[in-house]
């Protein structure tokens, strides 16, 4: 039975009308990233130059300057928290996904969810708690640690799922040949799902970038040059925070040029994580 | 008949639910034993069990198989794999291995490193396999961008550089064409030579082409087991006939 010409045309029209409103929406969510980049460009560039990266920051009223010791910081601060965030993240989703057929895991997984809902603000406080206080002194290690936390859940969630889609199959292949479970599941579940944990972790680190709130009262900031973990810290969100709210017109420019450079890192870092996860292979 | 694998009163279960009632068979040495029967009668469960992957999935087996006199359900599983290689439905060559770590994943990953070693292993079983002159310049790219009856001919090269003694194939040429079919099939004549192998298969041709003893499985029971001819000329029981003559199943 062939459908009558009505519902051919019906059906053609339906098509039409949904294509276009998946266009529309598409459109709404580019938008604000349009925006985005647009002013962070062109009010972030007018102090865009090589001082900026190797420059330290002026006292107030003197001009130039800039944020060699915020791009650093930053970079040794996510990286403190890469160390803590990404081996514990990364153990915790092998484990939910492979072993987790548990109550103890579903807790687990359920905790992971709460944590990734948890405002930023109450993590620095967290670790503000019990690192800050009882050693007496702001560090970048008490900043690290907190950002440490905030990718814990991203990068938990993201290992579990991409595990998950590595068929059984093939870990019944590594079975079969004799190769130990614990032995199967790194080297040849993880392998097979490495590209995916990869987005996570570059997902985490990311978040964890462009964070100010919890490095507010843990890595604090720092006016110096400093690579010290146990010292206070300069970092850029936290320089965007300072130079945004000042009353001084060349730092609230100095501030979107920070917001610039901060975005160029965050592409870098993502971009080499292409490159280096990219697969040996072409896909077919 | 020379036994290689003596499987006596091996029941299987699924939690409570018994998949397996009673089997117990003798198989012989360097032949081609099908296992046959409709879908659900504990076919591939028997394969699984001798290999203890019915394990794997939370499975439970009472009785005793006994490989070369040694009990099967005791001890490592671990170590008893290497003996007994398996070979699946699906082909699934490891996604992220070229076709030579492929073949050697069993052995890189249990330890062996020299490439002096692996080389000659890899191209013995590419060439025992029947792939060899088809991959032999391409050795580096992914195992997974072969065709699929080469990614199941690169499975059994993979199963065979571990050194089994028994091989289990569980329907191994259902997911292939005609042609890959005849393929896997002239592959395990050549192997019996070396090889005890244990087929599963839905291909009643199949059976009757490929192996030297039959044994026909019923909703869990092992119904009738004899030399392959005698199963499809004459069976002893009502139900096999009717199942070989295509009656029912």
């Amino acid at each position: 039975m062939t459908p009558s010409k009505f519902y051919t045309v019906r059906k053609k029209v339906t098509n039409a009308v949904m294509m276009s409103l998946t266009f529309v929406a598409t459109l709404i969510a580019i938008i604000p990233l349009v925006f985005i980049f647009y002013y962070t460009i062109s009010k972030g560039i007018t102090y865009l130059n090589l001082d900026f990266f190797i420059q330290m920051p002026k006292p107030v009223g003197e001009s130039g300057g800039g944020m060699a010791n915020a791009i650093v910081g930053t970079l040794i601060l996510i990286g403190l928290g890469g160390t803590i965030g990404i081996p514990v993240g990364i153990m915790t989703g092998t484990y939910l996904s492979e072993f987790g057929n548990n109550k103890f895991a579903s807790v687990v997984r359920f905790l992971t969810d709460v944590l990734s809902g948890i405002p930023s603000i109450v993590v620095g406080v967290v670790a503000y708690t019990l690192i800050v206080v009882p050693m007496k002194k702001f560090s970048a290690l008490a900043g690290g640690v907190a950002l440490g936390i905030l990718m814990i859940p991203t990068i938990t969630r993201t290992t579990e799922e991409m595990i998950k889609l590595v068929p059984h199959s093939i870990r019944e292949a590594g079975l079969a040949l004799g190769i130990p479970k614990w032995k199967t599941t790194i080297r040849i579940v993880l392998r097979t799902a490495w590209k995916g944990i990869a987005t996570g972790i570059l997902l985490g680190l990311s978040r964890a970038a462009g964070e100010t709130a919890p490095l507010l009262f843990t890595a604090l900031g720092n006016r110096f040059w400093s690579t010290k973990i146990m010292e206070p810290m300069a970092s850029l969100t936290v320089y965007i925070y300072d130079y945004a709210k000042a009353p001084f017109e060349d730092w609230n420019q100095q501030a979107w040029t920070a917001a610039l450079v901060l975005i160029l890192l965050i592409s870098i870092l993502s971009l080499t994580f292409r490159i280096i996860t990219r697969s040996k292979y072409k896909t077919n | 008949m020379e036994v290689k694998i003596s499987v006596k009163n091996l029941e299987a279960y699924y939690g409570k639910n018994k998949v397996l009632k009673n089997v117990s068979l003798d198989i012989p040495k360097n032949k081609v034993l099908a296992v046959i029967g409709p879908s659900g009668c504990g076919k591939s469960t028997f394969l699984r069990c001798l290999n203890r992957m019915h394990e794997v999935v939370g499975g439970t087996i009472t009785g005793s198989i006994m490989l070369d006199g040694e009990d099967l359900t005791k001890g490592d599983p671990v170590l008893l794999r290497k003996r007994l290689g398996m070979v699946f439905q699906k082909p699934n060559p490891f996604p992220t291995m070229s076709i030579f770590n492929n073949v050697a994943a069993g052995l890189k990953l249990n330890g062996v490193r020299s490439k002096k070693i692996l080389t000659p292993v890899v191209e013995k079983c590419l060439k025992q396999a029947a792939l060899w002159d088809e991959v032999k310049d391409n050795l580096d790219d992914s195992g997974a961008n072969i065709s699929g009856g080469q990614q199941q001919r690169l499975c059994i090269a993979r199963t065979l550089a571990v050194d089994p003694e028994v091989i289990l194939m569980d329907e191994p040429a259902s997911a292939l064409d005609p042609i890959s079919t005849t393929k896997i099939e002239d592959l395990i004549f050549e192997l019996k030579k070396n090889y005890t192998i244990v087929i599963v298969t839905h291909n009643m041709q199949q059976a009757a082409r490929v192996s030297d003893y039959t044994a026909f499985f019923y909703l869990g029971e092992l119904i009738e087991f004899d030399t392959t001819t005698k199963i499809f000329t004459s069976p002893a029981k009502k139900q096999t006939e009717d199942y070989v003559r295509g009656r029912f199943g």
